[in-house]
């Protein structure tokens, strides 16, 4: 069996497999794209047509869904140069939910910041911040319903967060500790919150976008009024399961909201490799006979507006929606991932969009409604908010010191009862922790 | 080993210490520049080089049209690789972790896999999709799958893991020169040292490890064929990937001669190797990783049973993950680590 002698010696190169070439017809060409800028490079988005806010009018919510395809192609915005809300997509909120929003936005910021911390400080395996696309999930939450149905990727902790969702049990999951509620066995940032409305989070992609169609149609065939909204990034949004989601919510007329959370990148991946350069990601609703909206992800009034205007929508049994969210993944994909391999730092820094909290911030203070001093009277608020939320959880513990959920609930859930082989193997778990550590004990026993 | 890596050096090829993400970007380096026909493709393997850096510097030195990022789609990149493979390329796909394969199967189970009988030779598909498995780095159920025996029960499939930077240049050459669809798993867990079982240890290197010395330029490693780890008599262990280290370790610690056999292969299995080193040792131990139902070793188990019974002195011994989802924070309760093998070594030392 060791019979690697050169059996394996060497056959040489081996010829190309190429096909005669046809008369004069030109070689094809295969095109691969290439992101404009790479590290080092300067930034220069002008190329990116951005309308004025206010451009675009608001069809009716029952409108057929060719009609929307304006919409698709352009960009819905509400907040100008001047940080006021213009046209008809204002969503004319009243500066006290105007600042609730901002302060879920920071919150949210603020918890991204002191997670990431608590990673790099090895208190937990991972984490996955939201910075700069904070708009998208905090506004979508404040245009649906509590009880609406969400079907998260991994980036809308800000939905969590908009629902009042308990910092402290988001910590638990985080740090994988004996009071996380998903029994420490998912990865950190993969939460479930049924209760609130909030799907569980699945690491593979875009595996939530059918699950929301599906949803969606459950409440339609129960009669109810609760709709389901589901985001994925661009990048997955090249994944079978988006066309599955598409055409069913296309031929039921689902009551759902299919959000694309347009950040341009994809790990080290940027939007061309699904599809940008090609057609807006929005566009692709009307060729399915779905409504669809490109907006200002970093303008949290217009994401507040099209989730709004979708949601009715839904609603109103005059069918499903796609949302195109153009944002800018301001951090890296993960704390597993360092872009400075493979994007230009400057990308953030030119971002023509600005940034979420920034201008919800300014339109406050532009209405006379919010200033500076109390900006950052809040934002010292937030950080002990979240600080005392993380030292509280520390209490129970953090991944890899022991303070873990007992052994045998590594073995339940699998499925409802426990046949004989988990049993056997939980035992068997048991067995070797008690030879390993002969004085060990669960602390629940 | 040390002599049976010699044997495998080939030539007069000098050798260095690579890591086996090193080794497998040199295969695949080595293969582009012998094959025009060989190409690359994933999730981030271009300008970025792979998450893993699998692929590091190969599209600045074969060009985008031989090295390219994918959209995510793992169907897609499977079946496009099936149709490039149609045209008469050999494509080497990747899929970032194994856990994500799953959007791929159908491609990869109905198609690629049935290609040659289904047309009657009249296509192929000699793709090698690579795809980093197994846990240990604290992955969660996303990131930390086994799922060889998925493919190893599809007729028509090939499937490799290798599991020393050596032997991963060598198989990759040999898969990647196969006219079979060739599924590629590496052991993400020992890609930058071996791994003992013991996760309290400080992490090793490959440097120190004659696994590690890789030669260099081409040679390749037929599949099918196993290593012979460690030659002995008390029992015949049969595995491969992390599990041969973790292995290696707790025999050596409890002083047990056992013969270790490194499969490198399952389908193709040596089953030759097994059978000669059963017969000698008249006991089996068998271990892998993945959950343990109705795993890679339950066919390991039944082959040895129906080809060795008469040479059997005990009955062959299974050590696996658990029957659960691979957990976050009890990772290494889920691992078959050295206290649940050292328990299967001392049955079957008691027979």
């Amino acid at each position: 069996m060791t019979a690697d002698k050169p059996d394996g010696a060497d056959p040489g190169p081996r010829a190309a497999s190429v096909g005669q070439p046809r008369g004069n017809l030109p070689p094809l060409e295969l095109y691969v794209p290439e992101p404009r800028y790479r590290p080092g490079d300067a930034v220069d988005y002008s190329h990116l047509e951005i309308p004025e806010a206010g451009a675009h009018s608001r069809p009716d919510e029952t409108c057929p869904p060719v009609e929307t395809r304006p919409l698709c192609d352009g960009l819905v915005r509400v907040l100008d140069e001047e940080n006021r809300a213009v046209g008809a997509w204002d969503p004319g909120l009243d500066p006290d939910t105007l600042r609730r929003m901002l302060r879920v936005m920071a919150l949210t910021r603020a918890f991204d910041d002191r997670m990431y911390r608590g990673q790099r400080q090895g208190k937990t395996s991972f984490y996955m911040k939201c910075t700069g696309e904070e708009a998208i999930s905090v506004a979508s939450a404040f245009a649906l319903a509590d009880d609406d149905m969400v079907f998260p990727s991994y980036r809308q902790q800000g939905v969590l967060i908009a629902r009042g969702y308990p910092l402290v049990e988001m910590i638990n999951q985080i740090y994988s500790n004996r009071a996380d509620r998903l029994k420490g066995r998912q990865l950190p940032i993969m939460y479930s919150a049924k209760d609130h409305g909030f799907f569980s989070i699945s690491g593979n992609l875009a595996t939530q976008y059918p699950q929301a169609v599906g949803w969606a149609m459950a409440s339609a065939i129960k009669g109810d009024t609760r709709i389901a909204t589901s985001f994925i990034g661009e990048g997955s949004s090249a994944e079978g399961d988006f066309h599955a989601a598409m055409t069913f919510a296309a031929v039921y007329n689902a009551p759902v909201v299919l959000n694309v959370v347009n950040n341009q990148w994809a790990i080290s991946s940027f939007s061309g490799f699904a599809g940008a350069e090609r057609a807006t990601f929005a566009a692709r609703a009307v060729g399915y006979g779905v409504a669809g909206l490109r907006v200002d992800g970093n303008d949290a009034l217009a994401v507040y507006a099209a989730m709004q205007w979708a949601a009715n929508r839904a609603r109103a049994n005059a069918g499903p929606t796609l949302i195109e969210h153009f944002t800018y993944r301001a951090e890296g994909h993960s704390t597993s991932d360092d872009p400075s391999a493979y994007r230009s730092a400057q990308e953030r820094e030119e971002w023509p969009l600005g940034d979420p909290v920034a201008r919800l911030k300014a339109h406050l203070v532009a209405l006379g409604e919010w200033d500076d001093e109390r900006h950052a009277a809040m934002d010292l608020e937030l950080a002990e908010q979240v600080k005392k939320a993380t030292k509280e959880a520390e209490k129970n513990g953090i991944l890899g010191h022991g303070l873990h959920h007992p052994f045998h609930t590594m073995f339940e859930d699998v499925f409802e009862d426990l046949p004989w082989h988990l049993e056997e193997q939980a035992e068997q778990a048991i067995r070797e922790r008690r030879t390993k550590w002969p004085n060990w004990k669960e602390f629940s026993e | 080993m040390s002599d049976e890596e010699a044997a495998l050096s080939l030539a007069n090829a000098a050798s260095r210490p690579l890591n086996m993400i090193e080794a497998i970007n040199e295969a695949l380096d080595l293969m582009m520049a012998r094959d025009p026909d060989v190409i690359v493709m994933g999730e981030d393997v271009g300008y970025f080089g792979g998450v893993f850096r699998a692929t590091a510097g190969l599209q600045n030195k074969y060009g985008k049209n031989r090295v390219f990022d994918t959209p995510i789609n793992e169907c897609g990149i499977i079946g496009a690789a099936v149709g490039m493979a149609a045209y008469g390329l050999r494509p080497v796909p990747e899929i970032q972790f194994a856990d994500y394969i799953y959007p791929g199967l159908d491609q990869l189970i109905s198609e690629a896999a049935r290609m040659r009988y289904r047309s009657a030779g009249d296509f192929t598909a000699p793709l090698t999709v690579r795809s980093p498995f197994g846990g240990g780095i604290f992955g969660g159920q996303t990131h930390s799958q086994s799922p060889e025996a998925l493919f190893t029960h599809v007729a028509g499939l090939k499937t490799v893991i290798p599991s020393t930077p050596h032997d991963a240049k060598g198989l990759l050459i040999a898969a990647i020169e196969d006219d079979d669809p060739v599924i590629f798993f590496e052991p993400k867990r020992i890609y930058n040292g071996p791994f003992g079982g013991d996760y309290d240890a400080p992490s090793k290197t490959w440097k120190t490890h004659p696994g590690g010395k890789v030669p260099e330029g081409y040679y390749h490693i037929p599949l099918g064929k196993a290593r012979m780890v460690r030659e002995g008599s008390a029992m015949t262990v049969l595995v491969y990937g992390t599990m041969v280290h973790v292995a290696e370790a707790v025999l050596a610690a409890k002083g047990i001669d056992a013969e270790i056999i490194d499969l490198r292969t399952l389908v193709p299995l040596d089953i030759e190797a097994i059978e000669t080193s059963v017969e000698k040792t008249g006991k089996c131990l068998v271990i892998h990783e993945a959950t343990r139902t109705s795993g890679f070793g339950a066919e390991l188990v039944s082959l040895v049973q129906e080809r060795c019974f008469y040479h059997l002195e005990a009955p062959v011994e299974r050590v696996t993950g658990f029957d659960t989802p691979y957990p976050h924070s009890l990772e290494w309760a889920y691992f078959p680590g050295p206290v649940r093998i050292g328990e299967a070594i001392d049955r079957l030392m008691s027979e």
